[in-house]
């Protein structure tokens, strides 16, 4: 799919994995470094973007402004938008990548830059999604294009139908602690498979999202009918399938078999140090914390809903809850979930990226654990570089918060979603 | 020297984003101050697997340029810091072996075109991943916005 993607972008027929390539970009995805992106341009006397109407600006990392520093960042954001004559300036709509996808905005097939690691995320439906710094997207913003190397493919291949207390996050941190953080480094990941096949979007969103954790360029899964039916419920619009050619070359093919999985926990400080929840015993947390472009879906909500329903969370625990976006926010409490998650003693926040990279609402204090359903648990990332950070789904920091310490869902939950 | 898997958050702690230089030299690397206090304009960095990976942002190679790194040696990179490296000109090469061929304090020279790194203390030689012509063309030009400035600068003659 990567080959396909960019050689479409780079208007040829085929490109082989290796080659370097000059690739035209669909869409550009900036969030709060905007304002630094367009600085650096003005700085060299470059005074538009290449297609206001492909370059997307999102206000998340610092929303709602914790700091006047960061209001006034927002106001500087949104004041060059507007002189720039940017079509999408979302400013407070929710995390970038889940605004992007559940907006329609971006496509299958579609090239996609973003100032942020997990622009893999619009993998889940079929696009190339890459993170990249703020001199390339600078750089891109205003040619629209940039060198891309093409990135050999690596395919896992999901198998088997899930047994209990097991969500997509799962599977990925599986994938992580067994093949390692560098497992994709510099190549394309595909996720395919019965098992892939019968994902919701939002449970490949989670998957796509964490490929950045593994190294990958682009995380992709093959957009069809269920993408389509996404999309067009979404934008009223049919989109095509997208998916790998009849004869595709893949560098190495893993077989995951869902079936046997149990629930997964990454243990301090990295995505790939995973351990079997079932392994881990007596590990009290401070705060237990279900939000993040990774895991804060309406299904997330859904899954936590039905761990907590009827239950309180641990005197000696806070558990925060931060939806992905205001649609989710607004979905949520329309079918009731944000009630129960409250009626159990959870603070459900504004929609943002929150607590997730230590900017407000949920930052974590020296010698505390915390449970996320983030992607990062590097030293800091949450806060005091001596907490401790452990990554797992929202059904598993969902049955912490309850008793106080990191704990099987399985105790509460008989369900899955995969 | 630094072992695997180190992260940009290390190099760029998310709360010093936004502060002067004085506090972000303060946060880098809180498990590795030894570094930042003794670090000398012109050193070379000899670190193991995956150096860079986490967040894409820039400010971790460019505080490190800032410190006065001269270049960075890896086993491997994360892929969006080698990126941010080559578009801001800050010398980084993959040097498979490094880790192993180098001691603290040996004098190394790296040659990015032909990706020949020498151990002068110990009369040593290995190869690093060379760059393309792309990349060595971008640094040699002084990174993406120089490129960018003098495309405009050509279109406007
Ligand atoms: S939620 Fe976390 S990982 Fe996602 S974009 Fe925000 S800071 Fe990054």
């Amino acid at each position: 799919m990567a080959q396909k993607v960019l050689a479409r972008a780079a208007g040829r027929n085929s490109t082989q994995a290796g080659e370097y390539v000059t690739a035209k970009v669909d869409r550009i995805m900036a969030h709060e470094a905007f304002s630094l992106c367009v600085m650096k341009l003005m700085k060299i006397g470059v005074n538009q973007v290449f297609d206001p109407e492909k370059v997307i600006v999102i206000l998340d990392h610092y929303f709602p402004a914790p700091t006047q520093e960061m209001a006034a960042g927002h106001l500087m954001a949104r004041s060059l938008a507007k002189s720039l004559g940017i079509k999408h300036f979302l400013g407070h709509a929710g995390i970038c990548h889940q605004v992007l996808t559940e907006r329609g905005l971006v496509r299958p097939g579609h090239l996609v830059f973003g100032t942020d690691s997990h622009s893999t995320t619009y993998g889940a439906i079929g696009a190339a999604g890459t993170g990249l710094g703020l001199t390339e997207i600078s750089y891109a913003m205003a040619t629209g294009e940039l060198w891309l190397q093409v990135p050999p493919t690596i395919r896992f291949v999901l198998e088997g139908q899930a047994r209990a207390g097991l969500m997509s996050k799962d599977v990925i941190l599986h994938i992580a602690g067994k093949h390692g953080t560098e497992a994709a480094q510099y190549r394309s990941i595909e996720f395919a498979g019965d098992a892939a096949e019968r994902m919701t979007i939002a449970s490949r969103m989670t998957m796509s999202n964490m490929g950045v954790e593994i190294g990958a360029k682009f995380a992709f899964f093959a957009a069809d009918s269920t993408t389509c039916d996404y999309l067009f419920e979404r934008t009223g619009e049919n989109v095509e399938p997208f998916g790998p050619d009849t004869d595709p070359e893949y560098e190495e093919t893993h077989i995951v078999d869902v079936a046997e999985l149990e629930p997964q926990v990454a243990r301090p400080h990295s995505p790939g140090n995973v351990a079997k929840v079932s392994d881990l015993r007596d590990v009290p947390v401070a705060q237990a914390f279900i939000g993040s472009c990774t895991n804060a879906r309406l299904e997330d909500f859904e899954v936590a809903a039905k761990v907590l329903a009827g239950r309180r969370v641990h005197a000696e625990t806070r558990l925060i809850v931060t939806p992905a976006s205001q649609d989710v926010h607004l979905e949520a409490t329309k079918a009731g979930f944000v009630q129960t998650l409250l009626e159990a003693g959870a603070h459900v926040t504004a929609s943002g990226c929150g607590a997730c990279p230590g900017g407000h609402n949920g930052v974590v204090g020296p010698g505390e654990a915390c449970i996320s359903s983030t992607n990062r648990n590097f030293r800091g990332r949450m806060g005091s570089t001596e907490a401790e950070i452990y990554l797992a789904s929202p059904a598993t920091v969902a049955a912490s918060a309850i008793t106080g310490k990191i704990t099987d869902p399985r105790d509460f939950w008989d369900g899955t979603t995969l | 020297m630094f072992g695997d898997d180190v992260d940009t958050d290390q190099m760029a702690p998310f709360a010093t984003l936004t502060s002067g230089w004085d506090e972000i030299k303060k946060a880098m690397f809180p498990e590795r101050r030894d570094f930042v206090d003794s670090v000398q304009p012109g050193d070379i960095i000899v670190a193991g697997r995956n150096w860079g990976c986490g967040s894409s942002r820039e400010h971790a190679p460019e505080n490190l340029k800032k410190l006065g790194v001269s270049a960075v040696l890896a086993e491997s990179f994360a892929r969006i810091y080698f990126r941010n490296c080559i578009a801001i000109a800050f010398p980084n090469a993959a040097c498979p072996g490094i880790t192993q061929a180098v001691d603290a304090r040996d004098e190394v020279e790296l040659d990015l075109e032909t990706g020949i790194v020498k151990n002068l203390t110990r009369s040593r030689q290995l190869r690093a991943n060379p760059y393309t012509k792309e990349m060595l063309d971008i640094v040699a030009e002084g990174g993406l916005m120089n490129r960018l400035a003098a495309q405009i600068a050509a279109s406007n003659r």
